[in-house]
């Protein structure tokens, strides 16, 4: 912060400018007028003044244009009663109640300060005040007044008045550029025009609201989170504050935004890949772990959809970055011959306390009581499967199996392609109906109820796609005979459990091309 | 009049040149397949048709290890070192 006493330069009710300081022993107060213990104090620092100006500067800081007008007309000052009310040398003074009362010597030094009201305190500094000038006490009835009264907080500590100060002073965590909009210019059409928006309207990223969002993080503003794909960009905490502003995240989602931007932004997850790609791939991020209960995020009815703002913005905040920081830009790097709506946003947390299973993060490693933020680049989703007649749960196992067989194109199999199964509760329920069912089970089920032989795979007069005629002659009967389940591995199976408690509807994301030469899954830990 | 921060990245790219243009095709031609499905086959038809045309270039083959991923600098190099001229087989 602030050094104490720093110079200024005010108006008084006069217009005559008042420095500080002046080469005099100085008593410097800053009172508000809608503060009982300040109206208590005035009429004494009047006095101060009335018995002390001829020696030593007395100089009153009001904190508002309209409460120094009713502060001048309620106590008729003739202390210079001083202009602050922009709170600049309320902040650079760096006290928290008012009134604050500073007696400084000539030299600069402060020999007293006082915050609210203490009646012993405040006859000492007169007496101090009379003794260090030579000169009698002030004219007080100190017996009149209270003993003692609470003061209360400084103007300049108003949030919107502080975050906004703390932008503009010389030790600012802001470096970014500052772009000036004219009064006659509508913000949200120049954020439009700038080509900052997805498409959907932007939050104003302004100082003030960054510096809120900041707080959201103990990471340093400038600290360089990620090198973000495809300009590799270097991207600081204050870059992902601002988008995070404009998505309409609140500051206690950026540590989820931070740790998703350095899981994506990794060779593994190749978020340049996954943004160049004209089959429209995009990160799918799932949260799971205390940070899911803290800042509100939904798991239950509609996690997969709009209402929550802390699902909705997470995922908007890092896809705000990828474009705006990254430059990831449809029609530019951003290659998508149809897209899909999970470029707006995708993210949604686990509903761990409503599944039997280990979750999502413990299987891949974390603690339980770890927050963890993991991406996967997605194509499609979420894509519905509905049964509402099964009540065996291998026949549970066996719809679900039949949904991810329609990934890419049903009749492809063998494919080196992560899916990621979102099971509702009612599911849920009946593959548990006979006791425990383990994912390892439910993948196994998955993988033997798409088995086919791989003759079914052949293009045929249906569908050219697959095993082309030419390789399939090259085959022997055995060959074709084969049977080969969806995936290749059944480690390609991510599965999660979300949703409300009614409804027998769970939902698949489809991937991209998984593993080294595409996209593979990346985990982070959220920091907060 | 309200400010806003700017949520872009603000370095400078730097300004690149075209190489000059001289008429004439000379020295190492590279043909670079990115590993796209039949990437292989315009670049092996073009590599017919400029040694047929050009029959004092040589023509040197390179290949992305994956096309879904930039080229890997060390390709980028070695490519940059050895050629006068590169075609890359871009996708789609």
């Amino acid at each position: 912060m602030t050094v104490p006493c720093p110079p200024f330069a005010l108006t008084d009710r006069a217009g005559e400018t008042r420095r500080f300081p002046a080469g005099r022993a100085s008593l410097v107060s800053f009172i508000k007028e809608d503060c009982h213990t300040c109206n208590l104090a005035a009429p004494l620092l009047e006095a101060f003044h009335q018995a002390w100006g001829d020696r030593a500067d007395v100089l009153v800081l009001g904190q508002s244009t309209e409460g120094n007008d009713v502060l001048q007309e309620r106590h008729g000052f003739t202390v210079p009663f001083l202009d602050d009310s922009a709170c600049t040398t309320s902040f650079a003074w760096d006290f928290e109640i008012v009134p604050a009362v500073y007696w400084i010597g000539a030299d600069g030094e402060v020999k007293t300060k006082l915050e609210g009201f203490v009646r012993e305190e405040w006859q000492a500094l007169d007496r101090q005040i009379a003794a260090d000038l030579n000169a009698g006490p002030a004219a007080i009835a100190w017996a009149d007044l209270p003993e003692w009264r609470p003061g209360c907080g400084s103007k300049h500590l108003d949030p919107e008045i502080h975050d906004k100060l703390q932008a503009e002073a010389d030790d600012s965590p802001i470096r970014a550029r500052r772009i000036e909009i004219a009064s006659a210019d509508d913000i949200a059409e120049f954020m439009f025009d700038q080509g900052f928006s997805d498409g959907l309207p932007l939050v104003p990223p302004t100082a003030e609201r960054v510096i809120r969002m900041l707080a959201g993080t103990p990471r340093a503003p400038q600290d360089i989170v990620a090198i973000v794909p495809p300009n590799m960009a270097p991207v600081t905490v204050e870059k992902i504050a601002i988008n995070a502003v404009m998505a309409g995240c609140k500051p206690e989602y950026l540590p989820v935004v931070i740790a998703a931007l350095e899981a994506v932004c990794t060779d593994e997850f190749n978020m340049h890949g996954v943004t160049a790609t004209t089959m429209g791939a995009s990160p799918v991020l799932v949260v799971n772990g205390p940070i899911r209960e803290r800042i509100g995020m939904n798991m239950r009815l509609g996690a997969l959809g709009p209402g929550s703002r802390a699902n909705a913005t997470i995922g908007r905040a890092l896809r705000l970055v990828v474009r705006n920081v990254g430059g990831a830009q449809p029609g530019g790097v951003d290659r998508s011959t149809l897209s899909n709506p999970m470029k707006f946003t995708m993210c949604f947390p686990e509903w761990e306390e409503g599944s039997p299973w280990e979750p999502l993060h413990v299987e891949r490693g974390f603690n339980a009581e770890d927050s963890v933020v993991t991406a996967f680049a997605m194509t499609s989703g979420p894509v519905q499967i509905v049964d509402q007649e099964s009540r065996q749960p291998d026949q549970m196992g066996g719809t679900l199996g039949l949904g991810l067989e329609s990934m890419f194109l049903s009749k492809i199999h063998r494919m080196h392609t992560d899916a990621l199964l979102v099971v509702c509760p009612e599911h849920l329920a009946t593959l548990t109906s006979e006791g425990p069912y383990s994912k390892a089970r439910l993948r196994e089920r998955i993988q033997a109820v798409t088995t086919r032989p791989l003759r079914e795979m052949v293009a045929n007069e249906i569908s050219g796609a697959g095993i082309t005629l030419a390789m399939a002659a090259k085959m022997t009967d055995a060959q074709l005979d084969t049977p080969v389940s969806k995936f290749a591995s059944d480690a390609y199976i991510h599965i999660v459990v979300a949703g409300s408690d009614a409804g027998k509807f769970s939902a698949a994301f489809h991937g991209w091309v998984t593993g080294p030469m595409g996209s593979i899954s990346v985990s982070r830990k959220i920091e907060c | 009049m309200t400010t806003i921060l700017d949520p872009t990245d603000e370095r400078v790219p730097v300004e690149r040149q075209i190489t000059a243009r001289t008429g004439d095709i000379t020295g190492v031609i590279g043909l670079l397949d990115i590993a796209k499905p039949r990437g292989n086959i315009l670049l092996d038809e073009l590599e017919v048709l400029m040694a047929a045309r050009y029959p004092k270039v040589e023509v040197r083959r390179y290949a992305k290890p994956t096309f879904t991923k930039p080229c890997p600098s060390d390709l980028r190099l070695k490519i940059k070192a050895e050629c006068a001229v590169l075609v890359e087989g871009l996708a789609d």
